[in-house]
């Protein structure tokens, strides 16, 4: 057995900067885990379809746009269409503090700002794995 | 309901479900309890695909050339699989897969499948692996499968030997035309991209290859192109049609310019191994190849399996010393297990 955390690192939306999104990649990837990187300008069809056929255990979204209320409940509600209602959802960038309740009731394990530490989202990841292995 | 079970899947896979022919390829990297039996109920339905090998040096455009290379053959109403190799990095076991970034265009098409994967372990390991997912993807159903994977080493050689047809691509703007043009390339190439063709210098890059070709040609036979000479009886193709000389093909990746004539180059290919006798000579290769690494691990468990751990020790132990010489050794262990 040779069982690798895979995540696919995605940005919905319209907006072009995909810096953060990549340093989030490099940052996985040095963490362990195997990191696809799609992109910028991903509907949440192609999120979805991409997760399923990379079959990842995680997807990590990268929205800088403020759309996020509108984006993220459209891949989710993607994912759970494809039978992909396990995969760990995140949600990354610039993210104002009274939507993080409403974005973790839609089923987003973890909201993270600039800045935030890389083992911040490693202990995320692992105890959301944890929890559904158990 | 994702399926889960061995029945589960295979039934799911063959009906065309993605997410269970997503599974299954994950079970066989894995190599979870489930991976032999999935493969040993897939291996039957595969042997149809096209088994197509994209390699070159990092950034020369491969992802890009895959995109619209794999969108040409849509519009000719063929399926595309497409495994895109990434090494993994030997500091944190991680890997950042980007090849899906230039392949946004088949996004979307229920006829493309493509899959991101990480070296992972050990060379041979990754040739196997690879040869696995291949034919996952051949039993599912998909008429042309694209590999692609970086540079030109000795991991990149296996895993063209598991490709009727190996692309190389060349890019201009390299440095010195004859030594960015990697040793090595001639024993795998079957047809040579040479992309960026919208940049300056491609006709040196050209000019370059058609020197290296003409130095290389007159010793280059189809049965030699992966360098994999095995001690097994094989079939002997027709001696008049051995010859392939590879076509040196133009493109713009970015632009599509070029990715029809890389199609059409491909497809001579494949059909030059059909009447030639190659694929079949390929096929058999491939299984010798195959049988030999599977028989090899298989009895190394079995036997070691059956030898006590402090003999192996000592045996170790012994040779280490120089009190016995390691071939003898091994006669020594095979003996003691044929007698108990
Ligand atoms: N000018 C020009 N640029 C190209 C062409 N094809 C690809 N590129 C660019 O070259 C860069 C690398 O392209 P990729 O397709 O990612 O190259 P690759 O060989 O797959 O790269 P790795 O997988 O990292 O080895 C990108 O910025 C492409 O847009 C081309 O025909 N002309
Ligand atoms: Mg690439």
């Amino acid at each position: 057995m040779d069982r690798k955390v895979r995540v696919l690192v995605a940005k919905p939306g319209l907006d072009g900067h995909d810096r953060g999104a990549k340093v989030i990649a490099r940052a996985l990837r040095d963490a362990g885990y195997e990191v696809i990187y799609t992109g910028i300008r991903q509907t949440p069809e192609m999120i979805a379809e991409a997760a399923l056929q990379e079959d990842v255990d995680v997807v990590g979204l990268s929205i800088l746009s403020g759309a996020h209320m509108a984006l993220v409940p459209r891949v989710i509600e993607e994912l759970r269409r494809l039978g992909m209602e396990d995969v760990v959802v995140l949600v990354g960038g610039i993210i104002p503090d009274e939507d993080v309740p409403a974005l973790l009731d839609m089923g987003v394990a973890g909201v993270f700002g600039p800045g935030t530490l890389t083992s911040e989202i490693v202990e995320t990841i692992e105890n959301a794995l944890g929890r559904e292995l158990a | 309901m994702t399926p889960s079970t061995v029945p589960e899947l295979v039934d799911a896979l063959l009906a065309g479900n993605r997410r269970a022919l997503a599974r299954v390829i994950s079970h066989i990297e894995n190599n979870t309890d489930l991976a032999r039996p999935l493969l040993a109920a897939l291996y039957p339905r595969a042997g149809r695909a096209h088994i197509i090998g994209v390699t070159g040096s990092p950034g020369t455009g491969k992802s890009t050339l895959v995109n619209v290379l794999a969108g040409v053959y849509r519009q000719r109403d063929l399926t595309v699989g497409v495994i895109a190799i990434d090494p993994t990095s030997p500091f944190s076991g991680g890997a950042l897969l980007g090849d899906r970034v230039r392949m946004r265009d088949l996004a979307g098409d229920p006829g493309v499948f493509i899959r991101s994967m990480a070296t992972r372990g050990s060379l041979g390991g990754l040739a196997q692996a690879t040869a696995d997912v291949i034919m996952v993807l051949d039993a599912a159903g998909f008429d042309r499968i694209i590999i692609e994977t970086v540079g030109v080493g000795q991991s990149e050689v296996e895993i063209a030997s598991a490709a009727y047809t190996t692309v190389v691509v060349e890019a201009p703007g390299l440095g010195d035309e004859v030594q960015a043009i990697k040793a090595g390339v001639l024993e795998i190439a079957d047809i040579f991209a040479v992309n960026k063709a919208d940049r300056e210098g491609v006709d040196r890059t050209v000019m370059a290859l058609k020197m290296m070709l003409s130095l290389g040609a007159p010793e280059k036979f189809q049965v030699m192109h992966h360098g994999r000479m095995l001690p097994v009886e094989i079939p002997q193709a027709r001696t008049e049609s051995h010859a392939w000389t590879p076509p040196i093909i133009k493109t713009i990746a970015v632009s599509g310019e070029g990715a029809v004539e890389l199609a059409d180059a491909i497809e001579n290919h494949r059909l030059y191994l059909e009447q030639s006798g190659g694929r079949v000579l390929r096929d058999r290769l491939r299984a010798a190849t195959e049988l030999r690494m599977i028989l090899r691990d298989y009895l190394l468990e079995k036997l070691l399996a059956r030898t006590p751990e402090d003999v192996l020790k000592q045996t170790i132990d012994a040779v280490a010393r120089r009190e016995i010489d390691p071939y003898t050794a091994v006669q020594q262990l095979v003996d003691q297990v044929r007698n108990c």
